[in-house]
């Protein structure tokens, strides 16, 4: 489904003192199918702009749309369900829950859908394997390298097989060669007709020949190229 | 449905597998937890029993005691105010009882001395509770003595030890014939303690004390119901002695569970809003973890009123016993009949539970309403 943004704006601490425009009005296009790609230095705003576009928080001003649904202005709830069908998310720092198991964090999106347990473990494992972290499965997450907590934040993204993978700096916790793997995977993951959103400021990602289109940002703007 | 009931079971899979991520801390909380309802419960559980057991006792005691007074204090009854009383409708029976107190120095304790002439004891023999016999130390057969109001001191062989079950009231009884009880004490021929009634209609029991008041102006009637309520109200005011003593140990509890509830550590919040992000509602969250307080209070009330139950009925409530029996040097041992109150349950329930789900939910709810977008900062 396309995502389209227009004139998105986002304000925190409005009306206060410390008010903090982070976004100062963005519209934009996200193509289906491709690797997209935020770019921009440390406050540039594209994290704020990556949560709107992930229905993790709304704008203050501009329209965003889904297909033919209109986001900005739904109640939590439909906000919830279409960031748990629609969207898959990889954070920075991975976002695992500590104590808790690979399997158990990879099959946490799944619990609220109240799916049947043996095609959702089937589901899980069938990821792991393909990550290559079946032995790893009964693991709780701190055992984990960096790569490997990495690739189970791929698999705990993609357990309820969503349109879109939303990544957020993901190779600024990897070195060189695991960040190149992790290109790897996400060619893979648009060749199966993922949508992938990328923010970064990492060369190893936006200068991949895997990213279709680079969106720069500065201040809260895109930069045109 | 199915969908359901499986995500209700996902929510409490997960929130057992949270309790044993944090298994120290809960553990913890729930020791104390399980402490407090088991000190609020079994002195509830013992203090209902004693009260029931009390009653139960009391109901083959007379309907109306009749006491003569002089000068506003109790004195003994002439044995024609029986003829004088005249006859009374509603009355089965009539009789003047002797009883008293004799103190014992050898075991620092008074005993309640009464004659029971039904037993048909000589006037050497006596029949004496069982706390007596554990304090001197003495059975059936061997000789007890108490000294006369006249210096001399008269040796009695006990018959019998009153059965155990009346333990409760019969402690410190020593039942012995009219002769050696006048004899001990000095009271005259045609001179009893007080006159007891017996009346077969409990709703005439008032109507007929208002008529000894007037045919015995200087008699009091005490009612078997005024007996009832002064038990009722001793128990319930020590009940209460004992749980404003408490009051320390619930308030460190309430403090205790406000700060753990309330305080939601940073780990805790980060979680909510991973789960947020992954595609959990605000009310996943919230239900995950009401699961989480009802595991943990509902565990703590079920153990902590399991073994008030076994504290009080089985290990005769050894910790509360002083305060809660009350001041006799000869402490009753028995075993109390289980009785337990759906009302006092609930009321316990009511205030153990429930808070502390409420302090639970409360700053979760405000955790976990704020947008989820916090966790990709």
């Amino acid at each position: 489904m396309l995502i389209e943004l227009t004139d998105i704006k986002k304000a925190f601490n409005q009306g206060k003192p410390n008010e903090f425009w982070a976004i100062r009005g963005v519209s934009l296009r996200i193509e289906q199918h491709k690797v997209t790609c935020l770019k921009g230095s440390s406050g540039s705003g594209k994290t704020t702009l990556l949560s709107m576009i992930g229905c993790l928080s709304r704008p203050t001003s501009g329209r965003i749309t889904l297909g033919e649904r209109r986001l900005s202005g739904l109640p939590e709830r439909f906000l919830t369900d279409i960031r748990r069908h629609t969207f898959g998310f990889i954070f920075q720092k991975f976002n695992l829950i500590q104590g808790m198991s690979v399997l158990e964090n990879v099959m946490l999106p799944a619990y609220p859908l109240g799916l049947n347990y043996t095609r959702l473990t089937k589901d899980a494992y069938r990821l792991l394997d393909h990550f290559n972290l079946t032995s790893k499965a009964e693991n709780p997450v701190e055992w984990l390298s960096g790569g490997e907590a990495q690739r189970v934040a791929i698999c705990r993204a993609l357990i309820n097989d969503p349109e879109m993978l939303i990544a957020d700096e993901p190779t600024a916790n990897l070195d060189t060669r695991l960040s190149e793997e992790f290109m790897g995977l996400i060619d893979e993951l648009r060749r199966s007709g993922k949508t992938v959103l990328i923010t970064s400021h990492d060369p190893v990602v936006f200068d991949s020949p895997v990213v279709d289109r680079v969106i720069e940002m500065c201040d809260g703007l895109l930069v045109e190229r | 449905m199915i969908d359901l009931i499986r995500k209700q079971r996902y929510l409490i899979d997960f929130t057992l597998s949270s309790l044993l991520r944090r298994k120290g801390k809960n553990l913890g909380l729930l020791l104390v937890y399980t402490l407090i309802v088991f000190m609020l419960a079994s002195i509830m559980l013992f203090t209902h029993a004693l009260r029931q057991e009390a009653g139960m006792v009391l109901q083959s005691a007379p309907e109306i005691i009749l006491q003569r007074m002089v000068a506003g204090r109790h004195a003994l009854v002439p044995a024609d105010y029986l003829e004088k009383m005249g006859s009374l409708r509603g009355v089965t029976d009539k009789k003047g009882r002797l009883w008293g107190y004799f103190y014992d120095p050898t075991v620092k304790a008074n005993y309640t001395m009464m004659v029971d002439e039904a037993r048909g004891l000589t006037a050497m023999e006596v029949v004496i509770g069982a706390g007596i016999a554990r304090a001197k130390g003495i059975g059936i057969g061997d000789y007890i003595s108490f000294r006369a109001y006249d210096g001399d001191a008269f040796s009695f062989q006990v018959k019998e030890i009153i059965n155990p079950v009346t333990e409760l009231v019969s402690s410190d009884l020593v039942l012995m014939s009219e002769r050696a009880y006048r004899a001990t004490f000095g009271v005259p021929d045609g001179y009893f303690t007080d006159i007891v009634l017996k009346v077969r209609n409990p709703r005439e029991v008032r109507k007929i004390a208002e008529k000894l008041s007037m045919r015995l102006p200087d008699t009091r009637p005490i009612l078997r119901e005024e007996i009832l309520r002064t038990y009722d109200s001793i128990f319930s005011w020590r009940q209460g002695i004992v749980f404003v003593l408490l009051a320390g140990a619930i308030l460190a509890f309430v403090i205790f569970a406000w700060d753990k509830a309330s305080g939601l550590s940073a780990e805790e919040k980060r979680e909510i809003g991973i789960l947020k992000a992954v595609g959990w509602e605000t009310a996943d969250v919230l239900r995950m973890k009401f699961w989480e307080g009802a595991v943990i209070s509902l565990s703590a009330f079920i153990l902590g009123y399991l073994s008030a139950y076994a504290h009080v009925f089985y290990g005769s409530a050894t910790l509360f016993e002083p305060v809660l029996k009350g001041w006799a040097v000869l402490y009753p041992e028995f075993q109390l009949t289980p009785f337990i109150d759906g009302l006092q349950v609930a009321t316990l329930f009511f205030f153990t539970v429930f808070p502390y789900i409420v302090a639970t939910i409360i700053p979760i709810w405000k955790a976990s309403i704020t947008d989820p977008d916090a966790v990709m900062r």
